[in-house]
């Protein structure tokens, strides 16, 4: 074997330019590959993140509606026996119960969800509809009455929080986060005082510690954070009143099948990230399928410049070929020189590939990329991840293996005969 | 007997079927310059390549050394060729990327019987009595053809072979390489006692060798 190599890497270096045309067309690829896919997967993750950071995994919640058994089907059930007349109880204009919008034992249900171990955490919500009052107008907005330090950790709620401290929230009584868009409406600055109307009438004020920002510009112009404290204080509500329990799960694939257990188990409603989201995922698998087609494609392209080099190559070399195999070479050894000529080529063109793709990731990782939409993005998002590198290189060999394949197979085949009586 | 053919067969099939060679029977002893000569297409050459098992349809027997090769792998052929038989063709066929110490050192690599080092102070020894060893280092092409055609010579003995072919040796050289390389021929027949099986259609050549296996119309006359 090493006869063979030293063979191959001889005939490589006789032939050197066109070799590193080779290479150069393999390293390309590579590079494109593993830039390419660092650069989308880099965005997709951004993207994702805009919903995934900020969205609960399972959402339970109670939702105000007509109840299903009315007082009258209780006293007289519904009879489809038709043998005997049958009967129907037909109420119109049903109304729900006048009924807080509140979970009902939410501190018993978040004691059971925090020793479930699929569940990684479990932060209470209370969610309060404002009016916030500017002179003689007034500015509908919804407060999320949250306990920060877990949004801090689970829900990176740091990361929008343009200006202003999380632990002024946390800490501070009568403080509150205004969206970005809804601040600048009421002009509020860092320190004043806004003040706020509940919907049934009780007015408060609160101290602005910050703003937030999410790049979605409907919801910056109505959601505000504050302590859920402060929102209970706000809503006259007591220290257990939470009108959601947002659950983050260890693994995000169980979400719909938890959220159905948890709707029964707990006689409410629960949403998964997956139904609340559905449209994000079918991004993410499109943006995919694309890069790695592009991808592929690009690798393929190169595969077929290592076939034509190796076909030309072999037409060059058949007196070389017809001594071998005169001399006590057989079709095997010669098909392995032309292998090894092509997955030389591989490697070679594949490392090079990396090292230029983690260098254009990195170019592409400092071009500054500023959007309002985005306030903690500052460059072009990458993905560094192990996993293209090495997809790109077994590609790359898989590709360059399977173009040498042919050309090597043929200079096997090769009839010495042939060639040494021809001239 | 180094190399035996009983009763050898040969057909081309394109365009229409010729029989090439007709029952040809023939034999080396050890030590043995042979010659075959004949006019061109008489089957002199086709014969050639049959005995030296690259070309293996045909009909007959042929044993190398006494081994029968008719229904040997090509794998085994191949290591026959390597280690039992060398070749000199008309031309010199080296490989032009490789230095001349390189080329002469292929097959001995190949049959990895020897270390590099003693394969290639064998090689060093040949291209020496052969009196090319100063070119041992140069470029297989930047030597003369009479040159190239010694080490070729050089190279088909780096395994110490039973028997020696060649196609037309001399076929390509001026009368004073022919005669170099016919004296080399000699001396690896009575010094070396190798066999020597030479294809050639030069009368001179021929008529100095040990035997002269005359061929007709692919028969073998005398």
């Amino acid at each position: 074997m090493r006869l063979l190599i030293d063979i191959a890497v001889t005939l490589l270096r006789a032939k050197l330019r066109q070799s590193i045309i080779a290479a150069v067309g393999v390293m390309f690829s590579i590079a494109m590959f593993v830039t390419l896919l660092g650069f989308m997967n880099g965005l997709n993750q951004l993207l994702d993140g805009l919903i995934l950071n900020r969205t609960p995994h399972v959402r339970l919640y109670n939702e105000l509606k007509v109840s299903d058994l009315q007082p009258i089907d209780l006293v007289h059930p519904m009879d489809t026996n038709t043998t005997n007349g049958g009967s129907y109880n037909m109420i119109r204009s049903v109304k729900p119960k006048d009924e807080l919008p509140r979970l009902r034992n939410a501190t018993a249900i978040m004691e059971a969800l925090e020793k479930d171990d699929r569940v990684m955490s479990v932060s209470p919500r209370l969610v309060a509809q404002v009016l916030f009052n500017i002179g003689t107008t007034d500015l509908t907005g919804v407060v999320n009455g949250v306990e920060v330090m877990k949004e801090v950790q689970y829900y990176k709620f740091q990361d929008y929080l343009v200006k202003g401290d999380p632990y002024d929230l946390a800490s501070g009584n009568n403080t509150i986060v205004l969206g970005k868009g809804l601040a600048d409406l009421m002009e509020a600055k860092v320190g004043d005082l806004v003040q706020v109307t509940t919907a049934t009438g009780d007015r408060s004020m609160l101290r602005v510690v910050g703003y937030f920002q999410t790049g979605v510009a409907d919801y910056d112009k109505v959601q505000c954070y504050a302590n859920i404290k402060t929102v209970q204080k706000l809503l006259a509500r007591p220290g257990s009143y939470y009108t959601d329990i947002n659950v983050k799960l260890h693994d995000l694939t169980n979400a719909p099948t938890l959220a159905r257990e948890f709707a029964s188990r707990f006689g409410v409603q629960a949403v998964d990230i997956q139904t609340a989201n559905a449209q994000f995922e079918t991004g993410s698998d499109v943006r995919n399928i694309i890069s790695y087609a592009v991808g592929v494609v690009l690798l393929v392209v190169a595969g077929f410049g290592i076939y034509n080099i190796l076909n030309m190559m072999i037409y060059e070399k058949l007196d070389a070929i017809a001594i071998l195999k005169a001399t006590g070479f057989n079709g095997s050894d010669v098909q392995r020189i032309f292998l090894l000529l092509s997955i030389i080529i591989g490697v070679v063109g594949g490392l090079g590939g990396l090292v230029f793709g983690f260098t254009l990731q990195k170019v592409i990782d400092n071009i500054p990329f500023n959007t309002e939409a985005l306030p903690t993005v500052k460059t072009y998002p990458i993905d560094y991840s192990l996993e293209y590198y090495v997809i790109a290189v077994s590609f790359a060999l898989l590709t360059t293996w399977v173009a040498g394949w042919f050309p090597a197979r043929k200079a096997s085949q090769v009839d010495p005969v042939e060639i040494i009586r021809g001239k | 007997m180094v190399l035996e053919v009983e009763k050898v067969n040969k057909y081309f099939h394109d365009p229409v079927t010729i029989q090439v060679l007709k029952d040809v029977s023939l034999s080396v002893a050890q030590g043995e310059f042979v010659s075959i000569t004949g006019k061109s297409g008489c089957g002199k050459s086709t014969l050639l390549y049959i005995l030296s098992t690259m070309d293996t349809d045909y009909e007959g027997e042929l044993r190398i050394d006494g081994e029968a090769t008719r229904m040997a792998t090509p794998a085994r052929l191949a290591a026959i060729r390597n280690e039992k038989i060398g070749f000199v063709f008309q031309f010199h066929y080296l490989l032009t990327e490789f230095s001349v110490l390189h080329n002469v050192m292929l097959p001995g690599l190949k049959l990895g019987k020897k270390s590099k080092a003693e394969v290639e102070h064998r090689a060093m020894e040949l291209l020496r009595e052969l009196e090319i060893g100063d070119h041992a280092l140069k470029g297989a092409n930047q030597i003369s053809g009479g040159q190239k055609q010694r080490v070729a010579i050089a190279r088909a003995m780096i395994n110490d072979p039973h028997i020696i072919m060649g196609d037309e040796p001399t076929g390509n050289l001026d009368s004073r390489n022919s005669e170099i390389v016919f004296e080399i021929f000699q001396r690896i027949a009575q010094e070396h006692k190798r066999s020597l099986l030479v294809v050639t259609h030069d009368e001179d050549f021929a008529k100095r060798t040990d035997r002269i296996i005359e061929m007709d119309d692919g028969r073998v006359v005398s």
